[in-house]
């Protein structure tokens, strides 16, 4: 275990950046640490940790707004909402069933890492909403981006260039989100389907119907099921759920789960338990447009499958060989796609691309505003790229 | 007024050069210089300033636009992109050695895929162009900004436009997959794609409302949805702006988000009865239009339940549409507002500034006593559910002195939104409007790092410079002042 930073608030960071800076000494920048094992195995003797900046330090429901310090657990955060009704418009998961148990994961991490469940597919990602941010850069200076408000086009949008770094380019101390009322009730539909391809169609014929589908997911194996969601007042689901029945019965067998059932679905598909990823898995996620999601499956030829966003995320499972990462990749690039490595054993995660490597132009874009943001490149460096 | 960086005399100097350059990457009539065709270029949404360009340049294709953006960075030649020049803020304002880039030719449709729920459109496709194409289907574009019928997708990337619907349906940057774009040196690059979530930077995001200053979009994956099966609006009026937002923090704390939900005051109120004749009533001090989505049955639950929440308030009126008449009765006077104050006053400055929604009695209230201090009348609309204000400043732009005090005034609310809390823009953008303004909002080291990331898209400030960022600490733009 290397050596921990925790400072307990933001000149804390700050003073730590900075010191760093000038030392030459890389920093691991971590929330709760539950995401360690993602991406690149960072190249830093030391961690920062901003578990010890915690708290709420702004809620108004009325206004659909939570500000929190970035360290905050996303737990602590979901009760503070469900008080009033309300929820993380995203979905984030824990990935407990990835990465395993821990305290859960910070909502600067989940900001960091841009990561979102089922309801990603209409409602948005967490960059979606990420209305404003603090941070701190990598020579320790402090700065804030955005606002506490709903619509902001002041300036050059650093929250979405800081949402999905992975703790490269600033700090996150403290993030707003907008946030929206939890739905009444949940109703799934699910379909019986003969394929992957069929489930897929089945998928595109529900998100492109009138009644609001805000899951769509596809478990593979024998007995591929489509499964669409609707979260809205009791009234409509019902309604909803019938008139997708018509809609769909011509796809599969098709059945309706009920509330609580189906929220205890959707939870295990936001982790990607359905997975089943084993523990010497790799495990990657493949963003592709929807309609090519089997073909991906089967041009990867992994073990394990699991697709949601109507077809177009695919979770795929299967031995960590420098031979399946090259067959993924070559699927996503197919697909004209993005791949991500999500889990691996330090060396295959250290010696392979984890994300698409990007033109020419852009990673000399990416150079020259790693020279702004961090000059020093002591801000997990390694984390997305190499060198 | 703004100030605008002196023209490089060297660019002047080498006028025809540079023009007979442009003409040998475009043929034919791509590039326009005589006087006369040029004037609809010299302004945009914010005619109070006004500058003809060196030329102006229409390319038909990505390539075009490459090739042009090589050859004016080659030479040291600034851009000024445009779309339809709608903009509000004057982001499309020409400078006088500048070649405004038009996209206005990059006009097709490129694809429409349903099962992907995805169009690749040219950036010069205006907004509510892509809607009119696919609603046959059923489907529809969701960002709505009031000029979508003119705004064209290129320009709605480059300000991350909004509109009446973002409350539910999100703004630009929310609806978008994929963007084709070209940098300052002339490259073409693809940030994102047909899938979402891209792995890597957010380079989309960054771009989108970057407003013209990193790099040209040229051609745009925007999302697209299945319309819902109906929708419906109901009309509420109250005794005071206080009350009025005491009913929207009620309906969105009962856990229903219209789809979309707009606050008229008074004077708006009368502005629109008068030129709309839409039944508002007069004696309202402040009125909401709401509007709900679904099925017949599902609006009919959806607006009893608002109904309910609404008569909690002392209302004066309240008023459910009953049939897609009656719902279009009462957006007509919302929908001519900026018609309506144009009937009334010969000028009027749009400004957007957004605020904590909590905030709205005490900022309308400030507003009023600006309004008997400067002497200008003011009317306010508002995207309530999101705190996105659009006061309306009421002048003569024959007065010099009138347009300088509704400048100051715009400016001092503009001020406000952010002491309370809010920002000097929602949906309109910097442009050269508000750049001014930005320390208010930002520190001098927000603003240095700003620049920095700017000047790592385009070093030499080229890219639609003296929008967005004052000109004062311009490492870059002052020397040439």
């Amino acid at each position: 275990m290397s050596d921990v930073l925790a400072p307990a608030d933001e000149a804390g960071v700050a003073a730590a950046v900075a010191e760093a800076a000038r030392a030459g000494e890389p920093l691991a920048v971590e929330g709760r640490g539950t995401k360690r094992a993602m991406l690149r195995p960072v190249q830093a003797a030391r961690t920062l940790s901003l578990r010890n900046l915690s708290g709420i330090t702004l809620y108004r429901p009325q206004e659909l707004i939570l500000s929190a310090r970035a360290g905050t657990p996303l737990a602590e955060i979901e009760a503070a909402l469900a008080e009033h009704g309300q929820q993380v418009v995203a979905e984030p998961p824990v990935l407990a069933a990835i990465f395993g148990g821990g305290q859960g994961p910070s909502i600067g991490g989940l900001v960091a890492t841009n990561l979102s469940g089922p309801r990603r597919i209409t409602a948005g990602a967490m960059r979606d909403h990420v209305m404003g941010i603090r941070a701190v850069n990598g020579l320790g200076e402090a700065f804030h981006n955005g606002g506490r408000v709903l619509k902001n086009v002041t300036g050059l949008d650093l929250c979405k260039l800081l949402t999905g770094a992975h703790g490269t380019l600033g700090v996150l101390t403290e993030v707003t989100l907008k946030v929206l009322p939890a739905a009444e009730r949940s109703g799934t539909l699910a379909i019986a389907v003969p394929d992957l391809e069929t489930g897929v169609r089945a998928l595109s014929a529900g998100l492109g119907s009138p009644y609001g589908v805000n899951g769509a997911a596809l478990l593979a194996g024998e007995a591929p099921r489509a499964l669409l969601r609707i979260e809205e007042f009791s009234e409509s689901v019902a309604y909803r759920l019938g008139r997708l029945r018509e809609a769909l019965e011509r796809f599969g067998d098709a059945a309706v789960i009920e509330d609580v059932e189906s929220r205890e679905l959707w939870r295990g598909i936001r982790e990607a338990e359905p997975l089943a990823a084993q523990p010497e898995d790799a495990v990657w996620r493949v963003s592709v447009q929807p309609t090519a999601g089997p073909g991906v499956v089967a041009a990867a030829g992994l073990p394990r499958a699991l697709l949601d966003w109507g077809g177009g995320l695919v979770w795929l499972a299967g031995p960590a060989t420098a031979d399946s990462h090259r067959r993924v990749m070559g699927a996503a690039r197919t697909a004209g796609g993005s791949f991500t490595l999500f889990r691996a054993p330090e060396p295959l995660r250290a010696a392979v691309p984890v994300l698409p490597e990007e033109g020419k132009v852009l990673a000399a874009i990416r150079e020259r505003i790693r020279a702004v943001m961090d000059p020093k490149g002591i801000l997990s460096p390694g984390r997305m790229y190499a060198g | 007024m703004i100030d605008l960086p002196a023209p490089k005399p060297d660019v002047l100097a080498r006028r025809d050069e540079i023009l007979a350059g442009l003409r040998a990457l475009l043929p034919g009539d791509g590039v326009i210089t005589e006087p006369a065709r040029v004037k609809p270029y010299e302004t945009d949404g914010l005619s109070a300033y006004r500058q003809p360009p060196l030329a102006v340049a229409l390319p038909r294709t990505t390539e075009e636009v490459a090739a042009i953006l090589g050859f004016c960075h080659r030479n040291g030649v600034r851009v000024v992109p445009r779309g339809a020049g709608t903009s509000l803020s004057g982001g499309a304002l020409p400078l006088a050695d500048s070649v405004v880039l038009g996209l206005m030719r990059m006009n097709r449709i490129i694809e429409v895929d349903y099962a992907n729920r995805l169009a690749v459109v040219e950036a010069g496709v205006t907004n509510l162009g892509i809607t009119n194409h696919i609603a046959a289907d059923g489907f529809f574009y969701a960002p709505d900004p009031s000029s979508q019928l003119a705004c064209m997708i290129g320009g709605n990337v480059g300000m991350n436009s909004g509109g009446a619907h973002c409350l539910k349906y999100g703004v630009t940057a929310n609806n978008l997959l994929g963007l084709k774009a070209v940098t300052v040196e002339g490259e073409i690059v693809e940030l994102g794609g047909r899938h979402l979530d891209a792995a890597g930077y957010d380079w989309l995001g960054l771009l989108t409302g970057s407003e013209g200053q990193l790099a040209v979009v040229t051609e745009v994956t925007v999302r697209i949805l299945h319309a819902p099966e109906g929708q419906r609006a109901m009309l509420a009026a109250f005794k005071g702006t206080e009350i009025a937002g005491a009913a929207v923090d009620a309906i969105i704390g009962s856990g229903i988000i219209p789809v979309a939900l707009e606050f008229m005051d008074r004077p708006c109120i009368h502005a629109c009865e008068a030129f709309a004749h839409a039944g508002y009533p007069l004696d309202a001090e402040a009125m909401l239009i709401i509007e709900v989505e679904g099925s017949v049955e599902e609006q009919d639950m959806l607006l009893g339940k608002l109904k309910e929440i609404c008569s909690r308030f002392d209302p004066i009126s309240l008023k459910v549409a009953q049939t897609v008449e009656e719902s279009m009765a009462i957006w007509k006077g919302r929908k001519g507002a900026f018609g309506a104050v144009g009937r009334i006053s010969p000028d009027y400055l749009c400004m957007d500034g957004t605020i904590p929604t909590g905030e709205l009695p005490h900022v309308l209230r400030r507003i009023g006593e600006m309004s008997a201090e400067y002497g200008l009348q003011v009317a306010n609309v508002f995207h309530a559910g999101d705190g996105n204000l659009h006061p309306l400043i009421m002048f003569d732009a024959n007065d010099a002195e009138s347009f300088r005090r509704a400048e100051a005034f715009g400016a001092d609310i503009l001020k406000l939104c952010v002491e309370v809390g809010g920002c000097l823009t929602g949906e309109h953008g910097v442009g050269v409007e508000k750049r001014d303004l930005m320390p208010v909002q930002f520190t001098p080291f927000e603003l240095d790092q700003m620049r920095a990331l700017k000047s790592a898209f385009d070093p030499q400030w080229l890219l639609n410079p003296a929008k967005v960022f004052p000109l004062e600490g311009n490492p870059v733009l002052r020397q040439a002042a």
